[in-house]
């Protein structure tokens, strides 16, 4: 089978965020970059199928600048057999994310896409399901246990919703999105990183892609969040019930 | 005809009060707004949600939508968006709208906002406010496609209140095959508790990894049963197994704002503030007092919370 992940580059998300102040992004100077951490989960996922015994080749994908080869060589050294990078400079949402994989998968045609429920960043949490619609494929989102069915033609996988978990079967192809739960994913070692460098890595510029780039949301400006400020020790129970009653009347 | 669609949860027979940030929202856009309810043998639920000011609750009811599958649900929602000519979709953002409304959206190449924070009206223009980097920066955008969907952060937006006026419920007939959606929905694990629930609850007692353990948890137990509080956990709580998944609160789950959120043994990274800053009132207890979780907390108690806790018990206890 041939299983597609998808791969994003964000910020850091141990990192401090500063809005600049005209309001027109977030300030990157000495931004560190990572693989999403739910992409790395679903990265991990693939290779866990395949270690179940599952013939997989593990293609991962990724959309960016030419810097998101770095997340890309991640997943290869986590055992990806090769990546595709997309190029794309400008503003682009969700929207244009699901057309551009929609696309991906055209030309790969695989039988199952796994990918991450959020990127960390933009926090949409909408790429997947708008790439299933385009499609016509089932999605299973959120998921936290995905095992294969009737002969890898479908997929059980369990999705952590409000009040509880559901489990739901999907025939493939389907698209699944990782939820925290699925794994822990592994840390790449040193000489699988020297491998990965030598993985097949392909750069397609998105306007080879033949496809209608424009957003469908236009961004208009960034600010800050309003902060909450530090409020006051207690020296001891007592104290904070007091408060609790007195002060803040939450008692 | 109303602008906007909301399309309304409901959770055993009853309604679910998130959706009624929705109709807050929808009614700072203006031009009116429907509510759609879909299930089996919803009409109850349709029939509570009259109240609230609707133009008309649409009801798409039947086997098809018995449990809810995504590609069934869009399928259906997108056949009355076209047949209403509704120009927004909302709802409020939980599990279940997170998962179904950019799949509608794509239907009709639509532009969506995730967790909105407020809409900006000024004429014909909405701006659309919501979180990115788990809150640390506030996104205005606008939506460019004819249809504009959003999800709507429910704690950001007051519950609507009755109108005084009864909506007509209408039945749609939306045209869904359950073949094609390649999906055989087959159980739910209901996370069973007595408590209220944690996205509505007036005080929330969260525990983390400094709880250690289940038994920590019981001892939150105790402190949550007097206070008719509900649970919560920080992520490395829920990793470690010791509750259930959907208990933990911040960027990548639950989004509280209860009047009174109490943090044990929660150091407060910045993805579990992105899910509680907006309580009322915050009071942290960690036995490490540069912990970043004191630098939101309006309340702080040094103490180790194996002490502190039944401590507050008693007191809490005492002061009545
Ligand atoms: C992609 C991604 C998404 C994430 N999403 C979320 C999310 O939605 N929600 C979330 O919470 N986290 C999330 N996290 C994890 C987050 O970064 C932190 O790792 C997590 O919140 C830490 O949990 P904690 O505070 O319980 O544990 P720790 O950071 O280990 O803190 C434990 C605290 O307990 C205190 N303590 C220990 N013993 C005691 C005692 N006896 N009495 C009192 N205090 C004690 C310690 O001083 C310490 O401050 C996410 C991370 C990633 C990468």
């Amino acid at each position: 089978m041939k299983i597609l992940v998808t791969a994003k580059r964000v910020t850091d998300p141990d990192m401090k965020i500063k809005v600049k102040p005209d309001g027109t992004g977030i300030v990157t100077d000495g931004m560190n970059y990572k693989i999403n951490p739910f992409c790395e989960i679903a990265v991990e996922e693939a290779l866990r199928i395949r270690e179940k015994g599952n013939q997989a080749e593990i293609v991962v994908v990724g959309i960016g600048p030419k810097e998101a080869a770095t997340e890309l060589r991640t997943a290869l050294a986590m055992g990806a057999d090769r990546a595709i990078l997309v190029l794309i400079d400008k503003y682009y949402d969700s929207t244009v994310v699901a057309k551009i994989l929609k696309k991906i998968v055209e030309e790969e045609k695989p039988d199952l896409i796994l990918t991450g429920k959020q990127a960390v960043d933009d926090d949409s949490n909408q790429a997947s399901q708008m790439l299933a619609a385009l499609l016509g494929y089932p999605q299973a989102c959120f998921a936290s246990k995905i095992e294969l069915t009737d002969g890898g033609k479908k997929a059980k996988v369990t999705r952590e919703v409000d009040g509880g978990l559901e489990t739901i079967q999907v025939e493939l192809p389907a698209i699944v999105s990782a939820d925290l739960r699925l794994n822990e994913p592994r840390y790449p070692t040193v000489p699988n990183i020297l491998k990965a460098k030598k993985k097949p890595l392909k750069e397609v510029p998105v306007d080879s892609l033949g496809i209608d780039v424009t957003p469908k949301t236009e961004f208009v400006k960034m600010t800050e969040p309003p902060t909450r400020k530090a409020g006051i020790k207690v020296p001891d129970v007592a104290t904070l019930v007091d408060k609790l009653k007195n002060e803040s009347k939450v008692l | 005809m109303a602008k906007v669609l909301i399309i309304a949860e409901h959770s055993k027979g009853q309604i679910k009060k998130a959706t009624l940030s929705s109709v807050t929202a929808a009614n700072k856009i203006g031009g009116g707004f429907s509510l759609v309810v879909l299930g089996k043998d919803v009409k109850g639920v349709a029939d509570a949600y009259a109240k609230f000011g609707a133009e008309k609750v649409f009801v798409i009811d039947g086997d098809v939508f018995k449990n809810y599958i995504a590609e069934n649900y869009a399928e259906a929602v997108a056949q009355l968006i076209k047949a209403q000519n509704f120009e927004f979709v909302f709802g409020s953002a939980t599990a279940f709208t997170k998962d179904l409304i950019p799949r509608i959206a794509a239907k009709f190449d639509a532009g969506m906002a995730s967790e909105v924070l407020a809409v900006e009206v000024s004429g014909s223009d909405v701006v659309f406010a919501r979180p990115m980097w788990a809150g640390n920066a506030i996104a205005h955008i606008k939506i460019t496609s004819p249809v504009k969907f959003a999800t709507i952060r429910a704690t950001e937006f007051d519950h609507a209140k009755e109108s005084g006026a009864v909506s007509p419920v209408e039945n749609f007939a939306a045209n869904v095959d359950p073949a094609k959606a390649k999906v055989e929905y087959l159980e739910f694990a209901e996370t069973k508790s007595e408590r209220p629930e944690l996205t509505e609850a007036r005080v929330v007692i969260s525990g983390g990894r400094g709880a250690k353990g289940p038994e920590g948890f019981k001892m939150i137990e105790e402190l949550a049963d007097l206070l008719n509080a509900a649970i919560g956990a920080s992520r490395a709580a829920v990793d470690s197994g010791w509750v259930p998944n959907d208990l933990q609160v911040g960027q990548t789950g639950k989004i509280v704002a209860p009047e009174l959120y109490i943090a044990c043994g929660i150091s407060g990274a910045i993805q579990h503030i992105a899910g509680m800053k907006g309580s009322k009132v915050i009071v942290a207890i960690n036995k490490d007092e540069e912990a970043p979780i004191f630098q939101v907390a309006d309340y702080g108690l040094v103490a180790d919370m194996f002490k502190a806790i039944p401590e507050l018990v008693s007191a809490i206890k005492a002061s009545r």
